[in-house]
Order: C-alpha cells, then sequence, then structure tokens
C-alpha cells in the first residue's frame, strides 16, 4: 500500500470521527471555552506554516525562487479583493514570467 | 408559515449556496492538479474528495506527501485541520436531527461552506435545510473539478512549473488564512505558525515544521492575555441565530 492510500484511510477514518461526533454523540452540549478557542485558533497556525513551505520549502531546504514572487502577487491580489480563481492564475502567471525573464 | 415564505426562503438559501459552491470549483480544479504533482493516482485523489471531504486538510496532505515528508505528519496535519469539524458538529448537531444512519450521512458534509449556509438561518428545518444544499452542492462540484483538475495536469511535471502552478498551492494556502489574517488574535498565531515553520524547515524533515506550528497557538496567548478585549472567534458562525 502506498504512503498516500495509508494517510487517505487514516484522515478518512479520522474525519469523519471529528464531523459525526456532534451529530451523534454529543448533542447539545457544548466544547469547553478554551477547547474551542484553541480549535478556532489551529487553522491560522497551519495555513499560515503551509503557506511559508509551499513558497519556500524545497525537502530540507530553504529556497528562494520564483514562487515567492507568485506569494506576493497573490497577496497583492487579495488585498485588492480579487476572486480566488483570479487570485490562483496570476500567482501562476507571475511565477511562470518571473522563470521565463530569469 | 405559509407557501409563499417557504418558497421566498428556499431561493434565499439556493443564492447564498450557490455562490459557494461556484466559489469552490477553481479550488477542486487546483487540489487535482496538486495532487497530480505531488504523484498520488487519480483513483487516490478522488478518493480524499469523495471520502475526506475537507478541502484545505487535502491540500496540507498532499503537499507534505509530495515533498517527502512522513506518513504521520501527512495525516496528523491533515486531521488538525479538520479539527474545527468537531466545533462545526456540536453547533449543527440540534439542526441536523433524525435516526442515527442519517445524522452520521448528513456529517460527512460537515465543512465550512455547509456549516456556514446553515447557521446563517434562523430556525432549525432551514439550518438543516441550508446544510444540506450547500454540503450537497459543494460535495458534488468539489470531486468533479478535482477529477479535471487530475485529468488535465497528470503526468504534466514540466508543464506545471512552466506554467508556474506551482505557486498555485502556496496562493490558495494564503487565500484560505486571508479572511483570518484581519482579526488580531488570529494574525498572531498565524505569525507565529509561519516563523515556527520557517525556522524548522532546514533542521526537521518536510511535514513536521508544520505539525510544530500548532504551538504558534500557545506562543501567542502569551501576546493575547494582555489583550483581554480581542475577539478570537472566526469559525463560530453561530452568532447570526
Amino acid at each position: 500500500m502506498s504512503d498516500a492510500t495509508i494517510v487517505l484511510i487514516v484522515m478518512t477514518v479520522g474525519t469523519f470521527a471529528l464531523k459525526s461526533a456532534g451529530p451523534l454523540v454529543l448533542g447539545d452540549r457544548t466544547l469547553p471555552l478554551r477547547v474551542q478557542q484553541v480549535v478556532d485558533l489551529l487553522p491560522a497556525a497551519l495555513l499560515a506554516a503551509l503557506t511559508i513551505a509551499s513558497t519556500v520549502g524545497d525537502g530540507r531546504a530553504v529556497v528562494l525562487d520564483a514562487r515567492l514572487v507568485g506569494l506576493v502577487v497573490a497577496g497583492v491580489a487579495l488585498w485588492r479583493r480579487l476572486p480566488f480563481v483570479v487570485v490562483v492564475l496570476l500567482a501562476s502567471a507571475a511565477t511562470a514570467l518571473t522563470r521565463i525573464i530569469s | 408559515m405559509n407557501e409563499l415564505d417557504d418558497a421566498a426562503r428556499k431561493r434565499a438559501i439556493h443564492r447564498q449556496s450557490a455562490s459557494i459552491v461556484a466559489s469552490v470549483a477553481p479550488f477542486g480544479i487546483v487540489f487535482g492538479a496538486a495532487a497530480a504533482t505531488a504523484g498520488l493516482s487519480l483513483v487516490q485523489a478522488m478518493g480524499f474528495s469523495l471520502l475526506v471531504f475537507g478541502g484545505s486538510s487535502q491540500f496540507a496532505a498532499v503537499e507534505i506527501l509530495g515533498d517527502g515528508g512522513s506518513i504521520a505528519s501527512a495525516a496528523i496535519a491533515g486531521l488538525l485541520l479538520n479539527a474545527r469539524s468537531l466545533a462545526f458538529g456540536v453547533i449543527m448537531a440540534p439542526a441536523l436531527f433524525g435516526t442515527w444512519w442519517q445524522r452520521a450521512a448528513m456529517s460527512q458534509l460537515m465543512i465550512d461552506e455547509s456549516t456556514a449556509v446553515g447557521t446563517a438561518q434562523t430556525e432549525r428545518r432551514w439550518r438543516r435545510y441550508g446544510y444540506l444544499v450547500a454540503g450537497v452542492g459543494v460535495f458534488v462540484v468539489w470531486n468533479l473539478t478535482t477529477f479535471v483538475g487530475h485529468v488535465a495536469f497528470a503526468g504534466a511535471g514540466d508543464l506545471i512549473t512552466d506554467l508556474g502552478l506551482d505557486a498555485a498551492g502556496p496562493a490558495a494556502f494564503l487565500a484560505l488564512l486571508w479572511p483570518r489574517l484581519s482579526i488580531a488574535p488570529q494574525r498572531r498565531v498565524a505569525i507565529a505558525g509561519a516563523v515556527i515553520a520557517l525556522a524548522l524547515i532546514p533542521l526537521a524533515p518536510p511535514g513536521v515544521p508544520i505539525l510544530a506550528s500548532m504551538f504558534g497557538v500557545a506562543v501567542a496567548q502569551i501576546g493575547a492575555r494582555r489583550r483581554p478585549g480581542d475577539d478570537a472567534s472566526v469559525s463560530d458562525p453561530g452568532v447570526s441565530s
């Protein structure tokens, strides 16, 4: 079994447990406030880390390349409130263009 | 409640759901392409979209796998990103009435979009209706676009860098993070997470820096304690109830 298949199985079971715990087990009870706050904040840390790792990470090295130009362009596009598809296309185009001219 | 009111309520829910469902489509294409780039087969990519069905967690797992990260770090990072489903489930539970297998089936649709549309309604049965309409809509579109993205870009490694599509992942993560950056406690956690990840990339195997970033929540709490007035909540959509 490939690594991806094992990850798929673990995430399928784990995610379904997370999704169904409320409707199947907890009913009307609520999570403790502290737990709720941590659950609320976790995605911010993880998404920021994923942004950084996928932009400058290359295995165990930090590599500054054309992807960084794409990320900056994406940031400007988001700041201008452009839709998701435009943000991704502009970031890709900027990265491709940087590779052509460098 | 007369029929006219019901029809108007349904139309409003359909409108809300349609725009959300449409916004998911490009994201699904990017996921399909990212999965192909990371070396996942079409069956594996579709497996993620059908069975896991959680956008950012799928991206995270595929990104870590593609970068040579371990099974554990890919799965744990993916599951941590889905931890908020637990909170969504608690919020939505009263509206998702039915037999246990109906509740289990509805739980599979527990994502940001379905919870947002569901909790935007005031009555229990409309919460359930909104949740189901948005959830089913996103599920169908997400899976169709995953398929298209994978088929269009499988085996096109050079094409992906030539077209700059390796910047699509970073742009997508930043877009997901963006709404949180305008909320002070969320922004502090994001900065802490980013710094931790950057510092650990040269030191730890791929995936570990992303897992370690969750300690950014604890690091940012030290700063947050001095600002008790902040509202940390973004993913609690229950405010309109």
